[in-house]
């Protein structure tokens, strides 16, 4: 039961525990794996080689190609991480009985469309190629079933394989939709709802539609020659980010119920904060107030100041603009300590696993404070004047982390930072 | 846990095959004349949607660059949500504007359908037609709409539009995702984790390859036209809508002036595995969950979609209820609106809030059907909203007099 405030509403700023992590990236299956990939500076971007890349501008990717599952399309593969993810997360929370979750499910996964080659199958069922005749056949009943491509599926189906209660909650706010499921779970936990949610992000858009559209918004990076190289967070030669496939799920619970079953509490959520950019659609203004906004606003949740921030998880795309508008947000932000906060991007080495990304790396925060080592920024070969910020270059470094704070801004204008802490305050 | 915020319906904002605004859905709704002129029968043959016309979207989307932008489905949603902020007073005031918690539900934007036949017609000639596609896709597809595809850029547009910034969140996932949005704005507003909530969704039902998604499965009306509740399993007739609410707590919104619509005490969401009986059984849970009220007039908006087993089921739940309590007047919105799915939950609410602040309800939409008697003096209204294929949501709206 939530206690209430002062002011009379539920526990606004209560903490919440971590009991269970499952990650999956390019990097390899598992926690445990991918952390000390991660720690090694290891790249898990390689050569695309799911489908022909004739005419494509970038050809490499952190795909997740070595996955031995039979199903391919972007539903199918993210659904499979998701599962993986999950699997690990509640097998270390040790919480509930098999396929019976007693708490509420938070998934961040891609919109779900059919792809080209779907909808060629269903015109050559019609037998034309036209949108008309097609919805003549389908009317028939004779197409495929549409389940798998409703934006409710991969939700759908992790709640029936794990038994979580109530409605499932898919949530998009682009590349920022995994740590708004933290949110959304952390909020739930707070008001009372259930004492245990389960947060899933994932996300397996590596197709061609999703790369050409990518790099018809000048978004990725184009240094196909060496794929680990390819991308470059912070440095000034970076040149966009890379497309990459990826998933986390993370077991939250009420602090004392965690507590009370005698888990063995992995890390904290002490804040989460947002903030919506109304500036442009894939621009964040240029006075960078929406960021600075967001990363406050996580920082006021967890009722901290900026000093108490030993490291940032940045959202560090390696897109010109990202990185430049998130060193002013920083700076902003930090003040004169903003040059000395250890700063690291992940996607140096895992890429940009886009809607999975928030909760990707809010696991990768978790297991930096578990174990007091900063992650590296990898290929931090050419540091951007603009950007003086130590951001942990090329090594992965100990240090004394009590609190991270991630970050994640989205397409669109969404943004959403996290503080993650070793202790409840 | 600790409730204390109540709930004001501030704002409502819908567009519909009826018109836009609520003046034109209660024209609209007065007789069954009315609104069965609204239904386009042959552009989508042997399918039937109720398309929103002559949207002047001027009046809510000034700039051309944002039209532009943005696709039928976020006009919608982007035009109603411009509705409800000047119905709530906070259009134009930067102020309130900067706290606004964006809640909406949405699905993926419009596809360019001659490109894609475009593209279709070049692989089906090509020996190779892995490299036809990525040629066409560089050739064809264009930025401004992959944007306008993207379910997120709707709470996106509706920021950059109105100005609305204090944060957004979109979810996806057919009915519940309305349900979700709506769940999500009131349980912030109620807890205090949030000061002024927008939430909505949006619709197109006049697109190919939508109709496309929903054809296949079996769930589209493909015959003549047929009341609501006698529908065959393939029952759907899809509508376009955009539906928003402003929820705000009471004391926030006396506090600046403003009376309330309704009162919005519940929403409550479940998810059942659609074995038979089980959405009912959830039903009665949620019936049993509500907050306790005082007597008066009650009234049911039910989302029925049309499609088969869900629309049978809760017919009979329904029936059953009507029973239990005497004088319970149901109006199965689907028939007049078409079925709305991210947007139908939203747009039954804002048309129940309506409902409770004139007391009244409006006619029969199947006159012949016992279900849908002619109603006394309304108090409150509750709205169901069971999805075609996952998800029952069920919300309470009580009068504010």
């Amino acid at each position: 039961m939530a206690e209430a405030t002062s002011n009379g509403s539920a526990r606004k700023r209560a903490p919440v525990a971590v009991t269970g992590i499952g990650i999956l990236t390019s990097l390899g299956e598992g926690r445990e794996a991918n952390w000390q990939a991660l720690s090694a500076g290891r790249s898990g971007i390689r050569r695309i080689g799911r489908f022909p890349l004739e005419g494509m501008r970038t050809t490499v990717a952190g795909s997740v190609e070595f996955l031995p599952i039979a199903e391919t399309g972007t539903p199918h593969v993210s659904l499979a991480m998701g599962t993986r993810v999950a699997r690990e997360a509640l097998s270390q929370a040790g919480i509930g009985r098999t396929g019976e979750f007693p708490g509420g499910l938070f998934v961040a996964a891609p919109p779900i469309d059919q792809e080209i080659p779907t909808r060629l199958e269903i015109a050559r069922a019609a037998g034309e190629l036209r949108y008309g005749p097609m919805l003549r056949v389908a009317a028939t009943g004779s197409s495929k079933p549409h389940l798998e491509f409703l934006n409710g599926f991969i939700a759908d189906r992790l709640q029936a394989e794990y038994g979580t209660r109530g409605m499932p909650v898919t949530v998009s706010t682009a590349c920022a939709s995994g740590a708004s499921a933290i949110q959304l779970a952390v909020e739930a936990i707070r008001r009372g709802e259930s004492e245990a949610a389960l947060v899933v992000g994932t996300d397996a858009s590596v197709q061609p539609e999703a790369l050409i559209r990518f790099t018809l918004l000048s978004a990725l990076s184009t240094a196909n020659e060496v794929p680990e190289q390819a991308a470059k967070p912070f440095s000034r030669n970076r040149d966009g980010f890379v497309l990459a496939e990826g998933a986390a799920a993370l077991v939250l619970e009420d602090v004392a119920a965690a507590r009370a079953r005698g888990a063995r509490i992995i890390g904290y959520v002490l804040g989460c904060g947002e903030a919506a950019d109304g500036f442009h659609r894939t621009r964040s203004s240029p006075d960078g107030k929406p960021i600075v906004r967001c990363m406050r606003n996580a920082l006021a949740d967890a009722g901290i100041g900026p000093e108490a921030i030993d490291h940032i998880n940045a959202h560090g795309t390696g897109t010109p603009e990202n990185d430049k508008m998130e060193t002013l947000g920083i700076q902003a932000v930090f003040g004169a300590r903003a040059g000395s906060v250890p700063v690291s991007a992940n996607k140096s080495m895992i890429g940009h696993t886009l809607t999975a990304a928030g909760a990707v790396e809010a696991a990768f925060a978790l297991l930096t404070l578990r174990d007091q080592r900063l992650p590296p920024t990898i290929n931090y070969r050419e540091p951007d004047p603009a950007i003086p910020l130590d951001v942990v270059p090329n090594r992965a470094r100990s240090a004394t982390v009590r609190r991270v704070l991630s970050n994640s801004f989205g397409f669109g204008g969404q943004n959403v930072s996290l503080v993650l802490g070793a202790e409840p305050a | 846990m600790s409730v204390t915020q109540e709930v004001w319906i501030t704002g409502i904002g819908l567009v519909t095959a009826l018109g836009e605004g609520i003046e034109a859905q209660w024209a609209g709704l007065a007789t069954p004349e009315t609104w069965r002129a609204r239904i386009d029968s042959t552009s989508f043959a042997p399918f039937h949607i109720h398309p929103v016309a002559g949207l002047d979207l001027d009046r809510q989307i000034p700039k051309k660059g944002d039209q532009r932008a943005m696709g039928p489905l976020m006009h919608y949603g982007v035009y109603a949500a411009g509705l409800a902020l000047a119905d709530a007073g906070i259009a134009g005031d930067a102020e309130a504007l900067g706290k606004v918690d964006i809640s909406v539900a949405s699905p993926g934007g419009e596809r360019d359908i001659a490109a894609d036949e475009q593209i279709f017609a070049a692989m089906e000639s090509a020996n190779d037609p892995g490299r036809v596609l990525n040629e066409r896709l560089l050739a064809d597809l264009r930025p401004t709409l992959f944007l306008a595809q993207l379910p997120n850029l709707f709470a996106g547009n509706i920021s950059i539009v109105h100005g609305a910034i204090g944060s957004s969140r979109t979810f996806m996932g057919e009915e519940a995702a309305g349900i979700a949005a709506l769940r999500n704005g009131f349980l912030r507003v109620r807890a205090g984790q949030s000061e002024i909530s927008l939430v909505g969704g949006c619709f197109n039902a006049a697109r190919a390859d939508s109709l496309l998604l929903y054809g296949p499965g079996g769930y589209l009306l493909n015959r003549p036209w047929a009341p609501l509740w006698n529908r065959p399993p393939a029952g759907m007739t899809l509508g376009s809508m955009g539906a928003f609410l402003v929820l705000e707590p009471a004391a926030l919104a006396a506090r600046r002036g403003r009376r309330p619509h309704a009162r919005l005490l519940s929403v409550l969401a479940d998810q059942t595995d659609r074995q038979p009986d089980a959405a009912s059984r959830a039903a009665e849970r949620q019936l049993q969950a509500l907050p306790p009220t005082e007597a008066g007039g009650l009234a049911i908006l039910s989302g029925a979609s049309g499609a088969g087993a869900p629309t049978g089921e809760e017919r009979r739940w329904l029936a059953a209820l009507t029973v239990r309590r005497g004088g319970l007047a149901v109006r199965g919105t689907a028939a007049a609106l078409g079925h709305g799915m991210e947007a139908s939950f939203l747009a039954n609410l804002a048309l129940a809030a309506s409902c409770a602040e004139r007391g009244a309800l409006f006619p029969p939409l199947a006159p012949e059907d016992p279900l849908e008697a002619e109603a006394g003096a309304i108090d409150r209204v509750l709205v169901t909203g069971w999805g075609h294929h996952r998800g029952e949501g069920l919300a309470l709206v009580e009068a504010a007099r």
